[in-house]
């Protein structure tokens, strides 16, 4: 019998080190799986993980959740498309305190090259960022570019990871999983990207109730869920 | 001649105006979702929010926020009857692949030849921020900006070559300004609309630019 669901995200984070790559997904408000960032951030103290490198569309807000991970000074690098934001000032202290790498990525490369490692796809050409300074490896150097039927693109690679943590809807104890209006989000892309995938999901289902036709992220894509009841949707 | 130019509403009511009913449009943060508030009610445009929504309808009113329906800009919208949700993949391959039929942006700065500039000041003090500028600005079949033509210190936003690190390349077709409407060109940049008592002569001399009038 297979059964994902296990009690915590501590215990689905158990098996983390120091150096692993972890996806977080969300975008603004949607789909940031608060808990189990929260239980990563316990994981990392308790076993004094370090180094660690985070892939996410934004760089924290406020104090709480990725900020709150942010400040403890165990993340070394941060690759994203938007970090700058009002209340993103836990970021923006360690980037100008140099404490902190960025690599940042047009959000529809990001995207891309998260579907790409998901997808085992090699690397592909974009058009994305062609003759811009973002067309440039973190060194500086010129990324490759091809011209495709005369058009201009650039080489990217994919963006694996050894953790994904997302948010869901619904899931059912294969791992299938619907998600929730625009909290969907990066949560199918990551959830195909990582080693090991971790899914929140507000409500536990059995199996057979989650119509076929309208699952989002079929079970293989899911390594553990952990049940996290949302009491209203209204909350920013 | 003296002229006034035009408000930021009636800047957006002139780019509604040129939006043609079935399309599917993106509009950029900031000035340009005021577009939506002049699209006929009658008329089926259909909204594409980067984060995964087509269809997407106005601000819910107060206390009915659904902070899992989110626009861009990260507000709680709406979801008009017909409307998707599809992942951050599939969303920017409809702006890629060229799905969207128009997509207006704001802007620091547009050359005649349709480069643009407006995700990063440069500045070193300034930390960099893209998210879907790249994306959007080469993506959409025709992408549009929205902007007043001067800085606040009166220098042309509109330039012959950008000062500011670029979005895209030749990718605007049509700059639409508090002063005028211009359109990007190989041959250089087209005036076709400007508002009154503003001659060409003048909107030269402001933009210190060469312009070719299609009124």
């Amino acid at each position: 019998m297979i059964d994902k669901f296990v009690d915590s995200a501590a215990q689905a984070l158990s098996s983390i080190e120091s150096g692993s790559t972890i996806m977080v997904g969300g975008f603004g408000t949607a789909g940031i799986p608060n808990e189990l960032i929260d239980g990563l951030l316990g994981v990392l103290i308790d076993l004094d993980i370090r180094e660690l490198t985070l892939i996410n569309n934004n760089a924290g807000n406020a104090d709480k959740g990725l900020a709150a991970l942010l400040k403890t000074e165990r993340v070394k690098k941060i690759i994203c498309s938007y970090p700058r934001q009002s209340d993103s000032y836990v970021f923006d202290s360690l980037y100008k305190a140099g404490k902190i790498e960025l690599e940042l990525v047009p959000q529809g490369n990001l995207a891309e090259r998260i579907r790409a490692a998901g997808a085992g796809v090699g690397a592909f050409f974009t058009p994305t960022g062609y003759g811009t300074e973002l067309a440039k490896h973190p060194d500086g150097s010129p990324k490759e570019t091809r011209e495709i039927n005369g058009r201009m693109y650039v080489l990217e690679y994919p963006l694996h990871a050894d953790f994904a943590l997302i948010k869901a809807y619904k899931g059912d104890r294969w791992g299938n999983l619907i998600y929730r209006k625009s909290a969907r989000n990066f949560g199918p892309i990551m959830a195909m990207a990582a080693r090991c995938t971790v899914a929140s999901v507000y409500e536990r289902v059995e199996l057979g109730d989650l119509d076929p036709e309208s699952i989002v992220t079929p079970g293989i894509f899911v390594n553990k869920l952990v049940c996290v009841p949302e009491p209203s949707h209204s909350e920013p | 001649m003296s002229y006034q130019t035009r408000s930021k509403d009636a800047l957006a009511a002139r780019i509604a105006q040129d939006i043609p009913n079935g399309a599917y449009v993106n509009l950029g943060i900031g000035m340009p979702v005021l577009v939506a508030n002049h699209l006929p009610a009658e008329s089926e445009v259909c909204l594409h929010s980067e984060n995964g929504i087509l269809g997407m309808g106005p601000f819910p009113p107060k206390g009915e926020e659904d902070y899992d329906l989110i626009n861009a800009g990260k507000q709680a919208v709406t979801l008009r009857p017909g409307g998707a949700f599809f992942h951050h993949a599939d969303s920017f391959a409809m702006m890629r692949a060229g799905h969207l039929d128009i997509c207006v942006l704001g802007a620091f700065q547009v050359s005649v030849s349709g480069d643009l500039a407006n995700w990063h000041t440069g500045l070193p003090q300034d930390i960099p921020a893209v998210g879907g500028a790249m994306d959007l600005a080469i993506g959409a079949k025709q992408t549009w900006v929205m902007m007043d033509l001067l800085t606040k210190s009166g220098q042309s936003k509109v330039v012959q070559e950008c000062a500011y690190p670029l979005t895209g390349l030749k990718c605007v077709k049509r700059i639409y300004t508090d002063h005028a409407t211009f359109e990007c060109s190989n041959e250089g940049l087209w005036v076709i609309d400007r508002v009154e008592g503003l001659s060409l002569t003048e909107l030269e001399s402001i933009t210190g630019l060469q312009l070719r009038d299609k009124i």
